[in-house]
């Protein structure tokens, strides 16, 4: 599988992240050679196989539901890079896409 | 004044001796660490803190109380949270960030009465085998500055291997405990899936990361799995397993243990001088009274791909919170809000962070799933059913930890996935969840230290602790 530059630009606006025109030259390569490796694992025929998410055996954790003490407002927004009261603050969003 | 090959046993003894205070000994590793900051092992040294910290234990020890860790300086990954303090995990993004609570290995580890005495360089995101990729420059290796301390818990590996700490902290998602202790001459253990708890752990790829310890003998590595393991309400992957007193049960006896060497571990990749120190320590574990066997791992040369496909798919999902709106980096100046998560994590994240995102965002969009993020998860079933073929068969299994010792520094920075390649015998674990120590071994004809790896069978860390108590 080959992904070019238009392909590249379509994963970074998912991954909403950008990169300069001489940086997506350099990163379609890297990301072919990746791939061309990754695609060694259509040797495996897995057909039969079951998909692996999880390496130990869990069973679902349920609690009651109770009320508990959280982490105070001001401690929770220490880390804003903006903020206003108890929100955190962002740049407008009519407009955006 | 502490030597530079002090474990804690040694510690512990001065301690109860009253040969010297807590205090005492933490101004002596700060001194050894402003000795070291060529190496650039740390992203902050708590000075008074840790000094804070000493005078509380000296003076629990003046009450007759003796705390199981009293003596026991520990420096900490920087991806792991502390109270009020930064935990930057080496990123631009994250570079004012602090802790709202105290992660619980941490909690734990205070509360048996060890000191933190600063946070450790890293790859950024724990993302590398080098410890190259940190916005705070790149670590060295105590043992050859010129070579790196590999990755990505570079800083804590260096740090306990040129004597700045009793023992560290780190995390291993795909080798990044195991890798720098054996580039840098130190054990280092990735224990089972879910034995610790990964509460106040930034997420990597949170069904491969594990936090472990590094330490300068195997005792002081039981001693730390002992503390920090156990079922966490706080984590719901943490097993509830019971936790065995793994210092109480350390033995170099070994007779009647069966361990197996993959023929795929020990291929024509082996560095010259790697495999005669490790088939050194496989003669001497046959001289206690193991026996040796050959066993087959088949699907070894898919664990990279099935690896990179599965934790990068993790990490773009877990990497997805850094929008600029609650963890302290944001872009200036941006025109609307997809504007502002667009510029501040391109602004905020390093290249290889970056890169990972991408490959993770592809191998989940529409289309592709199947095609790689399905299938590496197949792949993954297949490598855990080779282990518990093998395990079977014997109660552990010994192979090199790296192909080659430590690198030097830039020599692979430039060429990505033969960065990824260096992780190849690592991977393995954290793909089938079992645990994994790295032993040094010898060294090579450049002095640099070599590591071999012990694996285990799930929740097993007692048989690998002894192994290589056995060797020690």
């Amino acid at each position: 599988m080959k992904v070019t530059i238009k392909d590249v630009e379509y994963i970074a606006k998912l991954a909403r992240l950008e990169y300069s025109d001489e940086e997506k030259k350099t990163f379609t390569k890297q990301f072919n050679t990746i791939l061309e490796y990754i695609d060694k694992l259509n040797e495996l025929n897995t057909d039969d196989i079951e998909p692996l998410s999880h390496v130990i055996e869990l069973s679902n954790v349920v609690r009651e539901d109770e009320v508990k003490q959280s982490l105070p407002v001001e401690e929770v927004l220490k880390n804003a890079p903006s903020k206003t009261d108890t929100f955190f603050k962002v740049p407008k969003v009519i407009g955006g896409t | 004044m502490i030597a530079e090959q002090s474990d804690y046993s040694f510690i512990r003894k001065r301690l109860l001796n009253g040969d010297q205070s807590i205090s005492s000994l933490v101004s002596d590793y700060l001194n050894k660490i402003q000795e070291h900051t060529h190496i650039n092992a740390f992203i902050e040294v708590y000075d008074t803190w840790a000094l804070e910290q000493a005078d509380a234990i000296d003076a629990l020890i003046r009450t007759g109380s003796q705390p199981e860790l009293a003596g026991m300086v520990v420096a900490v990954k920087d991806n792991i949270c502390i109270r009020s303090s930064k935990v930057t995990c080496a990123s631009k993004m994250l570079e004012s960030f602090e802790g709202l609570y105290d992660a619980t290995v941490i909690k734990k580890l205070r509360d048996a009465g060890a000191v933190i005495i600063g946070k450790t360089n890293m790859d950024e995101f724990a993302m590398g085998s080098s410890t190259e990729n940190s916005r705070f420059g790149v670590t060295r290796n105590p043992r050859n500055t010129d070579h790196v301390p590999g990755g990505s818990s570079g800083g804590s590996a260096a740090a306990v291997s040129a004597g700045m700490a009793v023992a560290a902290i780190g995390s291993d998602t795909g080798g990044s405990i195991r890798q720098p202790a054996a580039f840098t001459g130190v054990y280092g253990l990735k224990p089972t899936y879910g034995r610790v708890s990964r509460n106040g752990l930034v997420a990597f790829a949170s069904s491969f990361d594990q936090i472990g310890p590094f330490a300068r003998s195997v005792y002081d590595i039981a001693l730390l799995l002992k503390i920090i393991a156990g079922h966490d309400p706080h984590d719901s992957t943490s097993a509830s397993v019971p936790v065995p007193d793994y210092t109480g049960q350390l033995t170099k006896k070994i007779a009647g243990l069966k361990i197996g060497l993959p023929d795929e571990y020990f291929t024509d990749d082996l560095e010259e001088d790697v495999r005669p120190a490790i088939e050194n320590s496989i003669q001497k574990l046959k001289d206690m009274g193991a026996s040796i066997v050959s066993v087959s791992l088949p699907h070894t040369e898919y664990t990279i791909a099935a690896y990179y496909v599965l934790t990068t798919a993790e990490a773009s999902s877990n990497l997805a919170r850094y929008d600029g709106v609650r963890y302290s980096y944001r872009a200036q100046d941006a025109e609307d809000l997809t504007d502002m998560y667009t510029r501040s994590r391109s602004e905020g994240f390093g290249e290889e962070v970056k890169r990972r995102i991408m490959l993770g965002t592809f191998v989940l969009s529409s289309g592709y799933y199947d095609a790689y993020y399905r299938k590496a998860q197949k792949v993954r079933r297949l490598i855990k059913n080779d282990f518990d073929n093998v395990f079977s068969k014997v109660d552990c299994i010994i192979t090199p930890t790296t192909p080659g010792t430590a690198f030097r520094l830039g020599e692979k920075i430039d060429d990505p996935l033969h960065m990824y390649l260096s992780d190849v015998y690592t991977t393995s674990a954290n793909l089938a969840g079992i645990p994994g120590i790295s032993v040094p071994c010898g060294y090579d004809r450049n002095g640099l230290p070599v590591g071999l790896q012990i694996l285990g069978k799930q929740f097993d860390e007692q048989t690998l602790l002894n192994t290589a108590y056995a060797l020690e």
